[in-house]
Order: C-alpha cells, then sequence, then structure tokens
C-alpha cells in the first residue's frame, strides 16, 4: 500500500472565459520512506498538484480525480475528517517567507498550535522544544517573533512546524528558492536527513532539477499540467530522454546566481498559459525534435516519457 | 545531527538584544515633545488669529452684543496692553487670561468645568457602543466580502457615513420624541434631565439615562458606520497573507482561522485608526449636543458662536484641539506597545 | 506627434469608460449626480425668483405636504420644493468650489513636499501634520467667526481645513514615484525642478487625485451643510444646510414637521454617497493594485 498516490488528478480553475485546467491528469506513487521530486518551470501545475494533497485550493477550483493518502481518497472526504487529516498524517513545509508567518505571534506559539490542536503531545512546551532542537535551533528562540529571525532561520521554523505532529507525509513546495546558496544546501540537508531519520515520505518541488537530483530517490517532471517524464532521479538528472527534461537538465547551474537557473539552456519561448495549451503535444511550439504528428494526436505517457520521438 | 547544530551556530544571529529602555525613552521623548509643538503652535494660532483682523479688536468682542460701560471699560483695559503682554499672559494660562466670557460674564473656564461631564458620558458611551458594534459589523462583513451581509451592512454604514449626523439626530426627534409617522413620542425633547429632578438618587440617573437615549443612539449610529468601515477594509487586506492558509493547513476551522490569526492582526491598524478619528467624533458631538440641547462643551461652542463670544471660543477650540492631540499620542505609544514588529 | 498621444489618451478613456459602466454602484452614484446637476442647472431658468422672496411668500406657514406645495411650506410659507431645488445649486457650487481650493493646495503642497527635501519640505510636511491633527469643525468655526459670515468665506474656510489629506496623500505617491529611474534619467539631461514636477510627478499623479478629488468633494459638502446650519454661512443662501437651520431655529421640530426636517437632509445623503460611491469605483478602477473596496 503506497503512501501517497495520484490517480489520473485534474485541477480546473473557474474563470469568466471557462474553465482553465491547470493540472490535467497526473497519475504518481510515492512509497513510505521515499522522497519524489516533482520539477518544473513556473505555471507547470506542481504547486496546484501539491495543494491538492489536503484540498487547500481555492473555491473556485475543480477537483477531479482520486488522491489516495494511505489508501482514503482525501478528494472525497467530509470535511471533519479533512481537518484532522490535515498536517496529523500529511504536512506542508511552505516557502519561509516573511508573511507566511503570523507576524503578531511567537515561532513557538505557532509551532504549538498544530500539536494542541490535534492533541498530539501531553508536554506541549517540550514538544517545541525538542523540534526547535531537531532543526538546529535553540530552544529559547521558541519566544522569537518571525520578524526576529533570518529567512533560513524562518524555514527551519516551517520545517519544525511541519513535523510537529509527526506526519507521515511531507509536501516541500520550493523550500529553498528565497535562500542564499549556502543555507540552501543546509535546510536541504537538514529536511532530507530528517525525513530519512524519522521514516518518512517526502514530496519536493522545486524548478531547480540541480536541486532535485541530488535529494531525491525519484523525479517527475512537469510541463503545463501533465507529467512528461518519471524515473529514477540519478536517471533523470543524467540520462533525461523527454526533449523539455534534456533543456532542464542542460542548464548547468552557477554557484550564486540565481537567475540561471531559470534559464534552460537554448530552449526558446515561454511555457504556454494554461488557458490556451497548445493542441497534440503541449511542448510542441518549442521542441527541436517535432514533428507534424506531434501537433494533432495527444501523447501519453509511455515507459515514464510522454514523447512519441524517443524510442521504448 | 551535529551538521545541523553546526550550522545553526554557524549562521549570523539576527535577533537583536532586548532594547535598553535609553531607546524607548527617546522614541516616547520624541513623540511626546513633537505633540507638544503642534500644542504650542495651537496656543499661539489661536491667540493671534483674532488679532489679525484691522481695525479695533474691540469690535470682533463686541459684536452684537450690548455691554455695559464697566465691562467696555475692563475689555479695553485688557484690549490696550501691548501684544506681548497680551500674549504672555494669555500662555501662562490660557482658560483664564484675564478677559471673561462676553456672553455669560463668568470666567472661562468655570463655564468648561460645568460642561465636562455631560460631553464626556454622552460622547463615551457613543464611542464605546459604536466600537464594539462597529468592529463586530466590520469583521463579519470583511471575513465574506460580496455575501448578503457584507452588501447590506456596507451599503447601510455607507449611507450612514453621508448623512449629516444633527440632521439624524432632528428626525429621530421627530420621530421619537414628537411623535410621527404613527409612532408615539416617548422621549424627551433635549435636555440631560427633566427640570427639578435630583440627579444623585437612583431615579435621577434614570431620568438622565433616558434623556440620553435619542443623542446617544444618533452618535453611535454614525460613529459604527465609520469604524465597521476602517475594520472592514483592514480585514480584506488581512485575508490576501499567505500565513492564513498555512492556519488552515494545520487543521482550524474557518472561524478560528478568522479569531486567532486575521481579526487580531487586523485590529491592530482598526484601534489605531478609532483613536485618531476623535476629531470627527468631536465634530459630531459639536452638533448633536445642539440639536438635542445636550449641556455639554458642544453646546457651550454653539453659544459662543453664536455670541461670538471670542474668549468661550478660543477655550473651547483649545481644549477640543488638546484632547485631539492627546488622543492621536495615545495611538501611537498603544501601536508600539502592541505591535511586537514595532516593539522591538 | 500630438496627435499619436491624443490618440491614445482617447484610446484610454474609451477603455475606462467601458470598465466604469460595468461598475453597477460607479453607475448608480453617477446617475444621481447627473439628476443633481441637471436640477442645478435647470433651477434658475425653470423658477421665478420670487420663489425664494419672504415677503411675496403665500403658503401657510409650516403647511404639510399638499398639491400645490409636494413638499410642504417653510416658516416662513414658501414651497419647500422650490427652495430645495434651489439649495441644490448652491451646495453643489460650494461644494466643487471649495474642492477645487483644497485639491489646489492639497496637490502643489504634496508635489513640492515629496519632490524637495530639506528645511522647506520640513515646513510643509510639519504644516500638513498640524492641519491633519486639528480636528476640523472647531477650527473651522473659529476661522469662519473670524472672517465673517458668507459663501466666499465659506469656500475659503472648507478649503483651508480641507487640503491636508489630500496633500498627505500626494507626498507619498510623489515620493513613490521619484524613486523610478526615469525621474533619474531626466535630472541626468537637465531637467529642472519646475519641469520635473509637472511634466512627470504630476501627469502620474492625476489619477490619484481625479479619485481622491471625488471623495474630498463628499466630504467638503458634509462641512458645508454642517457649516451652514451652524449659521457660519451666507443667511440668506437656502443651500440644504440653512434650510435645516431655519428648521431648527423655527422649532420646525417640536412642531413635528418633518417635511421640513426630511427633504433637505435626503438630498445631502444622496449627493454624499452619490459622490462616495463615484470615488470608490475610480479608486477601483485606477488603483493597480486592485484592492476590493
Amino acid at each position: 500500500m503506497s503512501l501517497l498516490e495520484f490517480r489520473d488528478v485534474t485541477v480546473d480553475y473557474a474563470s469568466a472565459e471557462g474553465p482553465i485546467p491547470a493540472v490535467r491528469g497526473v497519475t504518481l506513487l510515492v512509497e513510505r520512506g521515499e522522497v519524489l521530486g516533482i520539477a518544473g518551470e513556473s505555471g507547470c501545475g506542481k504547486s496546484t498538484l501539491a495543494a491538492t494533497v489536503l484540498r487547500l485550493l481555492p473555491e473556485n477550483a475543480a477537483i477531479g480525480g482520486e488522491m489516495l493518502l494511505d489508501d482514503v481518497d482525501v478528494l472525497t472526504m467530509k470535511w471533519g475528517k479533512l481537518r484532522s487529516v490535515r498536517w496529523a498524517e500529511a504536512a506542508i513545509v511552505f516557502q519561509g517567507a516573511l508573511h507566511a508567518l503570523n507576524p503578531v505571534q511567537s515561532i513557538g506559539d505557532q509551532i504549538a498550535e498544530p500539536i494542541r490542536l490535534h492533541k498530539t503531545a501531553k508536554d506541549v512546551d517540550a514538544r517545541v522544544a525538542q523540534l526547535l532542537m531537531q532543526v538546529g535551533l535553540p530552544a529559547s528562540r521558541a519566544k522569537s517573533y518571525p520578524h526576529q529571525l533570518s529567512g533560513g532561520q524562518r524555514q527551519r521554523v516551517m520545517i519544525a512546524m511541519a513535523l510537529a505532529c509527526s506526519p507521515d507525509l511531507i509536501v516541500a513546495d520550493e523550500p529553498t528558492t528565497a535562500l542564499d546558496v549556502m543555507v540552501q544546501a543546509q535546510v536541504l540537508d537538514l529536511l532530507t536527513g530528517l525525513v530519512r531519520d524519522l521514516g518518512m515520505g517526502m514530496v519536493l518541488i522545486s524548478h531547480d532539477l540541480g536541486v532535485l537530483g541530488t535529494t531525491c530517490d525519484r523525479i517527475a517532471v512537469m510541463y503545463a499540467g501533465q507529467v512528461v517524464e518519471t524515473g529514477a532521479a540519478l536517471e533523470i538528472f543524467d540520462h533525461p530522454k523527454h526533449p523539455y527534461t534534456k533543456a532542464l537538465a542542460g542548464a548547468f547551474p552557477r554557484v550564486g546566481d540565481p537567475a540561471a537557473r531559470y534559464a534552460p539552456v537554448g530552449l526558446p519561448g515561454d511555457p504556454p498559459y494554461p488557458g490556451d495549451i497548445p493542441a497534440g503535444c503541449a511542448f510542441h511550439p518549442r521542441c527541436p525534435i517535432a514533428v507534424d504528428e506531434c501537433t494533432s494526436a495527444s501523447v501519453a505517457l509511455v515507459d515514464g516519457v510522454r514523447c512519441i520521438r524517443v524510442g521504448a | 545531527m551535529s551538521l545541523l547544530q553546526d550550522a545553526a551556530v554557524g549562521e549570523p544571529d539576527p535577533i537583536r538584544a532586548p532594547r535598553v529602555s535609553g531607546s524607548v525613552l527617546r522614541t516616547v521623548g520624541g513623540k511626546v515633545l513633537r505633540a507638544f509643538i503642534t500644542l504650542a503652535f495651537v496656543v499661539v494660532f489661536n491667540f493671534f488669529l483674532f488679532r489679525l483682523l484691522p481695525g479695533d479688536p474691540i469690535g470682533l468682542y463686541t459684536r452684537g452684543r450690548n455691554q455695559d460701560a464697566e465691562q467696555l471699560a475692563e475689555l479695553r483695559r485688557a484690549l490696550d496692553k501691548p501684544i506681548l503682554e497680551q500674549f504672555l499672559t494669555y500662555v501662562r494660562n490660557p482658560f483664564d487670561p484675564g478677559i471673561d466670557s462676553t456672553r455669560f460674564s463668568r470666567p472661562v473656564w468655570e463655564m468648561i468645568g460645568e460642561r465636562v461631564w455631560p460631553t464626556l458620558l454622552l460622547l463615551g458611551t457613543a464611542i464605546v457602543l459604536a466600537s464594539i458594534i462597529g468592529i463586530w459589523i466590520g469583521i463579519r462583513a470583511g471575513w465574506k466580502p460580496g455575501s448578503r451581509f457584507d452588501k447590506t451592512s456596507t451599503g447601510t454604514t455607507l449611507t450612514l457615513y453621508s448623512m449629516p449626523e444633527f440632521w439624524l439626530g432632528m428626525m429621530l426627534l421627530i420621530v421619537f420624541s414628537v411623535g410621527a409617522f404613527g409612532i408615539p413620542g416617548l422621549f424627551p425633547v433635549g435636555g440631560i434631565v427633566t427640570p427639578g429632578v435630583d440627579t444623585s438618587t437612583p431615579l435621577g440617573w434614570l431620568n438622565v439615562l433616558w434623556h440620553m437615549v435619542l443623542p446617544c443612539t444618533t452618535l453611535t449610529l454614525i460613529y459604527l458606520a465609520d469604524y465597521s468601515l476602517v475594520m472592514r477594509a483592514s480585514l480584506i487586506d488581512e485575508r490576501k497573507q499567505e500565513y492564513l492558509a498555512l492556519a488552515r493547513a494545520k487543521g482550524l476551522r474557518d472561524v478560528m482561522v478568522r479569531q486567532k490569526h486575521a481579526v487580531p492582526n487586523a485590529l491592530l491598524p482598526t484601534i489605531t485608526l478609532i483613536f485618531l478619528s476623535l476629531g470627527f467624533v468631536v465634530t459630531g458631538a459639536i452638533t448633536v449636543e445642539t440639536v438635542f440641547s445636550w449641556p455639554g462643551l458642544g453646546l457651550l461652542t454653539y453659544e459662543a458662536l453664536r455670541g461670538p463670544d471670542i474668549p468661550l471660543l478660543q477655550a473651547t477650540f483649545l481644549l477640543f484641539s488638546i484632547a485631539v492631540i492627546v488622543a492621536n499620542l495615545l495611538a501611537e505609544l498603544l501601536y508600539a506597545i502592541i505591535d511586537p514588529r514595532v516593539r522591538s | 506627434m500630438s496627435s499619436v498621444a491624443t490618440q491614445r489618451r482617447k484610446a484610454a478613456f474609451g477603455r475606462f469608460w467601458t470598465t466604469y459602466r460595468h461598475d453597477r454602484a460607479g453607475m448608480a452614484g453617477l446617475i444621481i449626480l447627473v439628476f443633481f446637476v441637471l436640477v442645478a442647472i435647470l433651477a434658475p431658468i425653470l423658477i421665478p425668483d420670487d420663489a425664494l422672496d419672504v415677503t411675496k411668500a403665500d403658503g401657510e406657514r409650516f403647511d404639510g405636504p399638499s398639491l400645490a406645495y409636494p413638499l410642504g411650506t417653510d416658516d416662513s410659507g414658501r414651497s419647500l420644493i422650490l427652495l430645495l431645488a434651489y439649495g441644490t445649486r448652491i451646495s453643489l457650487t460650494v461644494g466643487i468650489a471649495a474642492t477645487l481650493v483644497a485639491m489646489i493646495i492639497g496637490t502643489a503642497v504634496g508635489i513640492m513636499a515629496g519632490h524637495f527635501r530639506g528645511p522647506g519640505s520640513h515646513v510643509l510636511v510639519g504644516a500638513t501634520d498640524w492641519f491633519l491633527v486639528i480636528p476640523f469643525l472647531p477650527l473651522a468655526i473659529v476661522l469662519a467667526t473670524v472672517l465673517g459670515p458668507s459663501t466666499l468665506n465659506l469656500i475659503i474656510v472648507i478649503g483651508i481645513t480641507s487640503w491636508a489629506g489630500t496633500a498627505r496623500l500626494i507626498r507619498a505617491q510623489t515620493l513613490s514615484i521619484e524613486e523610478r529611474p526615469y525621474i533619474e534619467r531626466s535630472k541626468a539631461l537637465g531637467a529642472g525642478n519646475w519641469h520635473q514636477m509637472t511634466r512627470h510627478v504630476l501627469p502620474n499623479v492625476l489619477p490619484l487625485v481625479l479619485a481622491n478629488t471625488t471623495l474630498t468633494v463628499a466630504i467638503v459638502i458634509l462641512s458645508e451643510t454642517t457649516l451652514s446650519f451652524l449659521g457660519l454661512g451666507d443667511p440668506l443662501a437656502p443651500s440644504w444646510g440653512a434650510l435645516l437651520d431655519r428648521a431648527f431655529s423655527s422649532g420646525a421640530v417640536s412642531r413635528g414637521a418633518w417635511w421640513f426636517v426630511l427633504p433637505p437632509g435626503i438630498c445631502v445623503v444622496l449627493v454624499v454617497l452619490a459622490f462616495t460611491l463615484v470615488g470608490r469605483a475610480l479608486e477601483r478602477i485606477l488603483d493597480p493594485r486592485g484592492a476590493t473596496a
């Protein structure tokens, strides 16, 4: 029994011009103790997909398919059951931006909040201290306010908060994007180390294939709301098959220059606007090896790659 | 694990040590000083404005009034002194500058002393009621903008906000005091107490309360329109913040997200703005006390301007300005105390 | 060259109007305003001057609504509905004139305070803060008493007491505009202070000024009504506030003459509400941050 299973999940946002598809049929598995990376540029649907895990999408989003957490479909859960599942079975590590935390509450109170809500520990203060130590912060920081911490420290607080109720699954949405390079490495090591030590599963979302290549067991690459390639992390990084993955992997990150990571080497154009996705293979307008067939028929995921030009 | 602890130690520590009281005193002192400077300008303005007009200042003081020879002589003596000497006399005690109220022929501070408590009673009650009701409405409307409650309440409060408060008072008087449109007139037409009733007895207090219902209702309705619009706007801004998504992800119910996270943050600017709107409160008080003949500072101002009773007018202007300056100062200090971001 | 700019401006206005048309609250406010402006313009044409003359009034005093006098009569027997129509002229004229005064002072002070550094700007900011703190009505009463009761003085008094809010807003906007690179570039090219302020800052500040002006008119009309009620305006001009003053002083309240009190107030509420709705609609459209109001 997998820990997490996406079964043909679709997400459409209602709008004045009709439904806009953000996620178009994603099927993925995450096992216990496994780290799955989801890679892709902004707008490919990876953050939307992550939000479906705890049904955190806004009201105008229509979700289809199934999302199984420990074999129970989250998407059809009753509201009360969902609230008890949130954080206790699966938790999210958000980006540690300044306003991701309540500015007028101490971080100790904010970490304690889910513990008190789900009643997962008797001595709340001791548990908070333990969590802070696990992420490498002194227990005395519990009384600090978010604006008194650095970006890296706030990210650690986010991690401590996510671990508070000992969930089985962690979803980390771009946890290192806003951080300096050195701090990035520290936070990633911390995160993956804890996940392995505590035997949890993790979904790690990032636009940085380099980050994912070194920390994940498997990677799924998303483009325009679909998975275009999956496989073992090192395989994807060293031997990418899909033309888009090749472009992503080909962008060697320059140390200290975050902008370089955003631009895949030699790939013209921009990802399609979700309301205006090209027919056939969504990637064909930018693909260096596209042929006529690519513009008409929609392509299925075969052997972990969604491309008719890649041999089986 | 040791890698993590190394990492924690190696990072620069941005927590500033708790500020020593020296710096707190400096900030507070700075704000108090600015308040004093504002007040000084009010005093100077108050004094010189009436001396700016060409011609005999006595004319302004006695416009439309018939004073007897002795009063006139006294006035002339006071006004003939050199300007600087008059100014210093004024500054030494602005509420007793040696010139009596020209309308009542009594010292100015005596008149003010008599009228302070009715105003405090009326305004105090109205502000408290308006804050409680206004904030409640603002929260419910701001949390679900576009809902039926929001549309109805915002429409109502906008209309109230567009109303001249004295007109509302007059209409309430006609309907509930004189009786109109089928409603019997149950409330008194004006004043603070029925003549002859002893205000030191419980029955006396009830009598005062009965007189207070209509003017207080008028002011409460006007003030709560302002407060609820402010609270609503503040909460609408707060709803966009990311930490609310985090709170929801933790499993909190919508009501708890609102109460424990959104409202405390949105309340900070609202409370400050309530303090800062004392100027608006004062304006309402003057006209409403006039309509209801409520014997407070507002009615005193109206009586003074009808004269015009210059000494009394100057005194009430000064008093209202002091009140508003102090309220502004308190608002700034309060914000510094409550908001942890400012505290450190 | 200028025709391209004019064309672009026309197109921009066309887009603006299409967006504005869909704003229901804004349209409601606009329709109400158009109605009152028409009344104000047509009043002297359709209504004989005699209607205002107390000596020529031939209705019963404090008479309720009837066919001949749709809104009843005042304390001298004049027809209230005609007085009300005339009052529209005065209230709107004073409102707009005083707003112009306040906006011109406020915009000028705001831009200068934001553009210049140094002691001059400190004085301007200090003056702005002072006028913001001092309570409006006590200050207006003191000023009006010194100046004397007349419509012109009323406009001056309201203008003086209302410019500070605009000044603060404009100054903040000026500061943020001046951080943009093209201001630095224009300075490097030799643009003087006047050129920068009028050619660069002012056009960018104008949309904000427009929305703020509309909201200011609302406040100014309320102020004029209050000051006239207190007897500080021209005693002969039947502005809505002055009518309410007459009603109050002549005992209309104790007589229960609601037709004397209700209509002028309703007119004030409608006009102020209309300006507020239009102003909020303008804010919604012109504010790129798109805050829901």
